[in-house]
């Protein structure tokens, strides 16, 4: 086989993994949106605040450490211990919680029935203000995640491409574990909203908020419920961005990168986020490595927007969106 | 109608209605500078079919949003089997076991009609988020027995060949009857239904007339509705209430309350001098 058509497997092969992370931090999007009608700009920010907080917990940081040394003349950057990743990932799972109780009790919970367009204002400004929030908490440093995931080649693809094809491919064990765990996430995810009592809740008050009270369902809960999932959402792929590319500032933008793939995917659909995520992970991957070295490269940057644009001229709804029908 | 004691009465075809289920003392309900109840007390007997009437903005609806908690009166009390019922949230009634339709049909559109129904068993789940989320044993088991009493349900109300379908889909006679039986499933001591004839054609209403004397003769649920179909109402109720302008005119059974000048007047708009 020709080199060109290996090399392409392999970044066909590596474009996929890195639409694996993209979907992830879609599906947080695609989740809160079905179930509440918000579409929460801060999504990106939470999975960066998830990470932080993670980095934090694990390596024993005070938190608030300038803000206490800076108002009591301390000197306290460190508790001391470290943290194991297990008892870290589930404390920080704790304080998503508690955020996404908050995130009710002092935003949402006053804007009930307001404009969509309101409740994605209130998103970004929550989004602004969880920025700052984390960076006071935790400070503004770039920060090395490692909660024991293997990074690095894998040895095993390696080999066992070089002997079929004699090139062997460059597939990074993390992206491999993004994708089981990826997988394993919209699983859990869809058994729990197709079955179980609280997801047939979640639906319903998705639908309506009156026939839903009319059948016992607390509104409060449920909506803490689901900005709890979109914050264990944001919590994995925080733990994925990071452990990849380090927890640093810049991770929030990776939302941005979430836009594309849900007006690719459609913005209701679970399995549209996952294939969204892959047509862009695939196609900004292939189109860099086929058209980019005519045009001079960095076609990464763009590539994802403009595919999402022609999408919005033909197909509004995206691949898998509900049809929007206006009834005259 | 026989002696009416706190026990209860006899009715004319014969069944024994038991105590007060419901009592709802003096309540009166403002928005704004609007009066829309002004001091209304009646009660609802443990078995009995309990119609509300009135002209349009006699304050049915309002007084059927207090029972069931969507409207918090200014004054007044309302009891419950016994007990002085505290300020509660709409969601924290339907768990006392009221359950009710609405005037203009709240169903979730976007779902089955065998979810829809099954969403009406959701006060009757126990078992927590972590059992759910792991989808093992009692959750399973719980399911499964909610799912047949949901089956039962669709039996009766006989829906079964929509039983898949997209309620969004249905027309209007049958979402009301998916919407009682969203409320059916509940078991509700107490069933509260909204004009449930409301816009529909003289068979629909036989059927669903059939339907609220069947629950009532079947569960023995404790039923009271709010129509506007005046024949309608004296066939199916045992006592009714009848309200215009915010004030109770009338309370009794359907002869005592058709010969009561004053409901004469109001309601069916016949003058006399």
């Amino acid at each position: 086989m020709p080199e060109q058509v290996l090399w392409g497997m392999e970044v066909f092969l590596n474009g996929l993994m890195a639409g694996v992370l993209y979907a992830l931090v879609a599906l947080g999007f695609v989740l809160i949106f079905k179930a509440s009608g918000i579409f929460n700009f801060s999504q990106g920010v939470m999975a960066l605040f998830a990470a932080l907080t993670l980095v934090g917990i694990m390596e024993g940081q005070v938190p608030f450490s300038h803000l206490i040394n800076a108002a009591l003349g301390t000197d306290v950057h460190h508790f001391g211990w470290h943290v194991p990743a297990f008892a870290a990932i589930l404390l920080t799972m704790g304080v998503m919680v508690l955020l996404a109780w908050a995130v009710n009790q002092f935003i949402f919970r006053h804007l009930v029935g307001q404009e969509p367009i309101i409740l994605f204002m209130a998103t970004i400004g929550l989004a602004y203000f969880l920025e700052g929030f984390g960076d006071i908490m935790w400070g503004s440093d770039i920060k090395k995640l490692d909660v024991g995931l293997p990074q690095g080649i894998n040895g095993m693809i390696d080999e066992v491409t070089y002997n079929i094809f004699g090139y062997g491919f460059f597939i990074d064990n993390l992206d491999i574990w993004a994708t089981v765990i990826a997988a394993l996430l919209v699983i859990v995810l869809t058994i729990y909203s197709q079955y179980s009592k609280q997801g047939r809740a979640l639906r319903a008050v998705a639908d309506d908020h009156q026939a839903a009270l009319s059948v016992g369902i607390s509104l409060k809960f449920i909506w803490v419920l689901v900005w709890s999932i979109a914050g264990f959402v944001a919590l994995v792929a925080g733990i994925m961005w990071g452990t990849k590319s380090g927890v640093q500032f810049s991770l929030s933008l990776i939302a941005l990168k979430a836009l594309p793939v849900l007006m690719l995917g459609g913005f209701t659909s679970i399995p549209g986020a996952i294939v969204g995520g892959l047509i862009i992970g695939v196609g900004e991957k292939l189109f860099e490595f086929l058209v980019g070295s005519m045009i001079g490269g960095a076609t990464e940057n763009w590539f994802a927007y403009v595919l999402a644009l022609i999408f919005l001229v033909f197909r509004p709804q995206g691949l898998f969106g509900e049809k929007i029908i206006e009834r005259v | 109608m026989n002696q009416m004691t706190e026990e209860g009465y006899v009715t004319e075809d014969g069944r024994t209605i038991g105590g007060k289920l419901m009592e709802m003392k003096h309540i009166s309900l403002r928005f704004g500078g609007v009066k829309a109840i002004t001091d209304i007390s009646f009660d609802i007997r443990e078995g009995e079919i309990r119609a509300i009437i009135g002209p349009n903005g006699a304050g049915k609806s309002s007084m059927l949003n207090v029972v069931s908690g969507f409207y918090v009166p200014q004054e007044g009390e309302v009891w419950f089997r016994g007990e002085k019922r505290p300020q509660m949230r709409p969601y924290e009634v339907a768990r006392q076991g009221i359950a009710r339709t609405f005037q203009n049909i709240a169903l979730f559109e976007g779902m089955s009609v065998l979810d829809n129904v099954m969403t009406g068993r959701l006060t009757h789940m126990q078992t927590g988020i972590a059992a759910q989320a792991l989808w093992k044993g009692k959750a399973e088991r719980e399911e499964v027995e909610n799912r047949e009493f949901v089956e039962k349900i669709i039996d009766f109300l006989e829906i079964q060949a929509i039983r898949k379908t997209p309620v969004a889909n249905l027309p209007y006679g049958m979402k009301k009857r998916v919407e009682l039986a969203r409320a059916l499933a509940a078991e509700p001591k107490l069933l509260l239904l909204d004009e449930p004839m409301a816009g529909m054609n003289v068979e629909e209403k036989e059927d669903m007339s059939r339907f609220v004397l069947d629950v009532n003769d079947e569960f023995g649920t404790t039923i009271a509705l709010i129509e506007h179909d005046m024949g309608v109402v004296m066939d199916l109720s045992d006592r009714v209430v009848v309200m215009d302008y915010g004030k109770k005119i009338g309370d009794g059974t359907p002869d005592e309350v058709r010969n009561n000048q004053d409901v004469i007047d109001a309601y069916l708009g016949v003058s006399h001098d």
